[in-house]
């Protein structure tokens, strides 16, 4: 992973009839990363990938690439190329001339043409399909032919809107590791839009988490997952109990009626602040051993593993375990001082 | 069976209003005022060639105007908000809810030597331009009346585009033009020939609209046939022969349209 910035977003606004999507973001983007765009619907994701792609200029603010100003380009004039979010092949073009599509505009000598065209459609696993109508394809292979359309061009970077939001579980899964593979293949930036956070996790080497237009934490799937910088995150990456605390000094916080070590420091003293506990980090233990005491509500097979409600003093845990008990059960839950996450209690945005 | 039932009616109402008079058009055709068979009826055209020429020249002109003022409109059309839609449609329908003559008359009265124009004209100096009784505002007429006819079938077919497809011909280095060549242009090709039809038959046949606005020196096809009907030159086997030879013309040129329409197509494909 290198360090060269290729896209860099300067205090970008955007808004829609005086609806505010975005209200000055910023970000930069390295060369030959693979970078999601990870939020809820609204979130302003895809709107700043359309600020990139050239189809939404942006209020105020300037988007840089390779360090020049690109803020007012058309599309058509941008190093980037996009694939979208319904694949938006052209319906009237099979899919060699739908793939071929860009290197056309650019009046490449038809031998070239179709050498690129052929060895992306390859790349994408349609060998074989060069000829067939791509009405009559299966989401997959539509998707397949809408990435090759667009890696053919070889961008720079790489735009991608919820690619895989039309496709089964199994697809998606197979098109996660293939994108993966054609990323780190072709060494392409490649931007991608989601709200799926394990998708986001799967892929990525950097995740930008965004929330209301405004971006909440930047890091690697490790790190956003393991470090969550607010609550939001954490209950946007992952199930997640997450309760009010004080930090009465470093290393110990209260909680759920009781005090905790933790290994957090650096907190003001008092301070009033957001703890999280990951479902599965929560140590079923028999009622008397647990430095809290609560009721099964309820349990759900998932698989894995057993996905409990737990009620403590008012407050409803999950808890993720590989043991079941039974519902209306008194249990103890013990957490370990290295699972409690706390973080500064998050101001309404 | 009972699809064949339900379709009866209809078969019916084909028969009696659309074989029957085309079989009564062929009959005079093809006769004399006595009955007897002769091809002089036919050969007679001959001498009004100029007038059909021009009525083609007119629908033509007519057609072309509408499809260059009524294909970026309607995509920009397709590409509004959806209630701005209703309503810009709305628009373009509302004059159809008025008579076709009165439309019509409305504008004889605005291109008159004495008209609104040419007063509007004259407050500034300029003119007064000839413009009624001239070939340019009967095919004004046309456009004007027919302009709805070619909107909206090709709107029908763009508002089917999806926009993300126009994006992603952008997306891979289309300007506009080139955008609107190599996908809108192939996708919407069956709203093209929708309109081609639509408004180019109706023009080709017309004899109000270049009565009212073309003056005596315009006539049209459509004037000579009414002529043979209800005027003084009184002529229903003239008349007859006239309209199956300008109906025949119309067929060649829609199965013209037709199939480069479609071969557009399936070349692309």
């Amino acid at each position: 992973m290198s360090n060269n910035t290729i896209i860099s977003l300067k205090d970008i606004v955007v808004d829609f009839d005086g609806e505010v999507i975005l209200p000055g973001l910023s970000l930069d983007i390295h060369d030959k990363e693979f970078v999601t765009f990870l939020g809820p619907s609204g979130c302003g994701k895809t709107t700043t990938l359309r600020v990139i792609a050239g189809f939404i200029e942006p209020k105020s603010g300037s988007v840089f690439f390779d360090g020049k100003d690109i803020t007012h380009l058309p599309p058509y004039k941008r190093a980037v190329n996009t694939v979208f979010q319904k694949y938006a092949l052209f319906p009237h073009l099979n899919v060699f001339e739908n793939v071929a599509f860009g290197l056309r505009l650019q009046k490449l000598p038809e031998l070239e043409i179709r050498s690129r065209v052929l060895s992306m459609i390859e790349l994408v696993g349609l060998k074989g399909f060069e000829r067939r109508n791509t009405t009559s394809m299966s989401g997959g292979q539509q998707q397949r032919v809408a990435i090759a359309r667009a890696l053919v061009n070889q961008p720079k970077v790489l735009l991608l809107d919820e690619p895989l939001g039309a496709l089964d579980l199994k697809l998606r899964k197979e098109m996660q590791t293939e994108l993966k593979r054609i990323q780190q293949t072709t060494g392409i930036t490649f931007i991608y839009v989601t709200h799926d956070q394990e998708e986001a996790l799967t892929m990525s080497d950097t995740v930008v988490v965004m929330s209301k237009g405004y971006i909440q934490q930047i890091g690697t799937p490790e790190d956003i997952y393991n470090e969550p910088t607010n609550s939001f995150v954490a209950d946007f990456i992952g199930e997640s109990n997450i309760l009010d605390g004080i930090m009465h000094r470093d290393f110990v916080v209260e909680f759920a009626g009781r005090e905790f070590t933790c290994v957090d420091r650096g907190f003001d003293k008092q301070e009033l602040v957001n703890v999280v506990v990951r479902p599965e980090d929560i140590e079923v233990v028999p009622a008397i051993q647990g430095q809290l005491t609560g009721v099964v509500k309820s349990v759900v097979f998932k698989g894995v593993h057993f996905e409990m409600r737990v009620e403590q003093a008012g407050y409803e845990w999950i808890i993720h375990s590989t043991r079941a008990s039974q519902p209306g059960e008194l249990i103890g839950m013990n957490i370990g001082p290295e699972e409690i996450h706390i973080m500064h209690r998050m101001e309404e945005n | 069976m009972k699809a064949k039932i339900a379709a009866a009616p209809y078969l019916v109402w084909m028969v009696l209003f659309i074989l029957v008079p085309l079989g009564v058009v062929v009959y005079f055709a093809f006769t004399t005022a006595d009955g007897a068979f002769t091809l002089d009826n036919i050969t007679e055209f001959a001498a009004y060639l100029p007038v059909f020429v021009r009525s083609l020249l007119f629908a033509v002109a007519a057609t072309v105007i509408c499809l260059v003022i009524a294909y970026p409109f309607s995509f920009m059309l397709s590409r509004m908000r959806l209630n701005h839609q209703r309503t810009v449609q709305m628009l373009v329908m509302l004059p159809m809810w008025m008579n076709f003559l009165l439309r019509t008359y409305a504008w004889m009265t605005l291109l008159e030597n004495n008209g609104l124009i040419n007063k509007f004209l004259a407050l500034f100096g300029l003119g007064p331009l000839q413009m009624i009784n001239t070939g340019g505002a009967v095919v004004l007429g046309m456009v004007y009346n027919y302009l709805p006819y070619m909107i909206l079938p090709l709107y029908t077919v763009m508002v089917k585009i999806d926009q993300s497809v126009v994006e992603a011909a952008q997306d891979l280095g289309c300007n506009t033009l080139q955008m609107t060549a190599k996908v809108l242009m192939p996708l919407s090709v069956p709203g093209i020939v929708a309109g081609i039809t639509m408004v180019f038959v109706p023009s080709v046949s017309t004899f109000i609209i270049s009565r009212m606005l073309g003056g005596g020196n315009n006539l049209m096809m459509g004037d000579l046939i009414e002529m043979q009907f209800l005027g003084n030159s009184l002529n229903y086997n003239l008349g007859s022969a006239m309209s199956l030879v300008l109906m025949v013309v119309v067929l060649i040129c829609m199965s013209i349209t037709h199939v480069l329409g479609n071969e557009d197509v399936e070349e692309v494909m």
